[in-house]
């Protein structure tokens, strides 16, 4: 949720802040999420590990920083060629932000998978899941919107969403090697 | 004459017995809420439910021309650094008097007006009398985006009014400086921007030292009935406080139908830095606008 309500604040000066670059980037998100899901479902069937987990979350939080490096020239390209700023942001948003997103979507039905033991615990494990993650996302969204935004640069605070999420990787690898050593 | 006393007394008529604003017309558009209010012989533009805020945009139906909130007055102090304007970009338009003025004042003149909101566009033709001239165009979008690709045709303007702001929402990528970069390569030579900003707030001195970031000294324009001040800024140097008060003098018959008290506008305008110049400057990585906006 921090990384969509970033995704505002970068396509603005090239797109504007009409609602339907806030439709780009929701749509975008949506789409790149339920993509993930679908993912992280399928790749849990095939030797599901906390190493691989945590191999999720690293190149998650590493996709990140092309953004702070490439946005500016990538939503350049795509001005000079889309005059309609609702497929200009939609194509720069998809551009931008479908391959960390999707990755990112690969986390939570994976660590279904890890998590459950029984298959009677496996509402309680979702929900937990479910709890946490959307815990998060609001976290997320009033940190980034009420004070990140008034302390920190844009590109700041994707470094940091980076590090956290390489910061997450490396716990679930510790986990990893405690549960399977 | 006759006109004008036959509307008074149909108004007159129809506002009888209110004595708080009667709300003639009002909407949700994609952006925001507008209302139109009429109190007696003032139909009132708001961007805002809460009947207290203050109105963004008045006509007065006795006095047509009047400018009647006194940052669209001293939004035409502009005229005093670029008297003869030929090409003029208008960013917000409100209920459209800015533009109304200046195609009577310039009718030759090429104007663009840029508004985000086609609601606005639709209310200002229909309540506020507001119809485009020839050479005038209302472009409906974005004002980043409008600038970016007219500099992209390589448009020049020798006037340029940033008035996008309201008293509730500023749009954020609209006061930073790479936005002001890139309006600034959409001056002509000698061209002039005047932009309607915040006098209070600790969003003053962010603004003041980013619009210093870009632009260099400016000219800082504030009247002591009004919370907004006019950031002035020239193409080329400034200026004298002769030179602004020897044109004054020749515009004040001009201006004096629109009640633009132009003769008293040198001398509130000031290139001293009374703001905290150790300030952020905003830029499209560090806009949080609104919220330094907001009361401390």
């Amino acid at each position: 949720m921090s990384l969509e309500l970033l995704g505002g604040r970068v396509l603005a000066p090239y797109f504007g802040n009409s609602i339907y670059v806030w439709g780009s980037i929701i749509t975008v998100f949506m789409l790149s999420l339920a993509v993930g899901y679908l993912l992280g479902g399928r790749l849990s069937l095939h030797a599901p590990s906390f190493r691989r987990l945590a191999l999720v979350f690293m190149v998650g939080g590493a996709l990140l920083l092309p953004l702070t490096l490439f946005a500016e020239p990538l939503m350049n390209w795509v001005f000079e060629r889309i005059e309609d700023p609702r497929y200009g942001s939609l194509l720069a948003a998809s551009i931008l932000f479908v391959v960390p997103t999707v990755v990112l979507g690969v986390i939570s039905p994976y660590s279904v998978r890890l998590l459950i033991t029984e298959t009677h615990h496996s509402g309680a494990v979702a929900g937990t899941l479910y709890f946490v993650s959307t815990l998060g996302s609001a976290l997320g969204t009033l940190g980034t919107s009420f004070y990140f935004v008034l302390w920190f640069e844009i590109d700041t605070i994707l470094s940091m969403l980076a590090v956290a999420l390489l910061g997450l990787g490396a716990i679930a690898a510790l986990l990893g090697r405690k549960v399977a050593p | 004459m006759k006109t004008g006393g036959s509307l008074l007394v149909v108004l007159v008529a129809t506002t009888i017995g209110t004595v708080d604003a009667a709300t003639i017309h009002s909407e949700r558009s994609l952006y925001q809420t507008i209302l139109v209010t009429r109190v007696a012989d003032q139909v009132c533009l708001k961007f805002s439910v809460r009947s207290n805020e203050r109105n963004q945009s008045c006509k007065d139906l006795r006095r047509p021309r009047r400018l009647v909130f006194g940052y669209t007055r001293m939004m035409l102090a502009s005229l005093l650094l670029q008297p003869a304007p030929e090409r003029i970009l208008v960013v917000g338009l409100g209920g459209g008097s800015l533009p109304t003025v200046l195609s009577e004042l310039f009718p030759d003149a090429a104007m663009d007006v840029v508004e985000i909101d086609p609601a606005v566009v639709r209310v200002a033709k229909a309540y506020f009398g507001f119809t485009p001239s020839t050479g005038m165009h209302v472009h409906e979008m974005d004002a980043r985006v409008f600038g970016k690709r007219a500099a992209r045709r390589g448009a020049h303007y020798d006037l340029i009014l940033l008035d996008a702001f309201n008293g509730d929402y500023i749009p954020e990528h609209l006061l930073t400086r790479e936005y002001l970069t890139e309006t600034r390569r959409l001056l002509a030579t000698g061209g002039v921007l005047a932009a309607n900003t915040f006098a209070i707030s600790a969003l003053y001195d962010h603004e003041s030292v980013t619009y210093e970031s870009v632009f260099g000294r400016f000219l800082n324009f504030k009247m002591p009935d009004s919370a907004n001040r006019v950031v002035l800024v020239r193409s080329g140097p400034l200026p004298s406080q002769d030179a602004l008060t020897m044109r004054a003098k020749a515009l004040a018959k001009t201006l004096a139908p629109y009640g633009v008290p132009i003769a008293r506008y040198p001398g509130r305008m000031s290139s001293a830095r009374d703001w905290d110049t150790e300030v952020r400057v905003l830029t499209d990585q560090y806009a949080p606008a609104n919220l330094l906006n907001a009361p401390p």
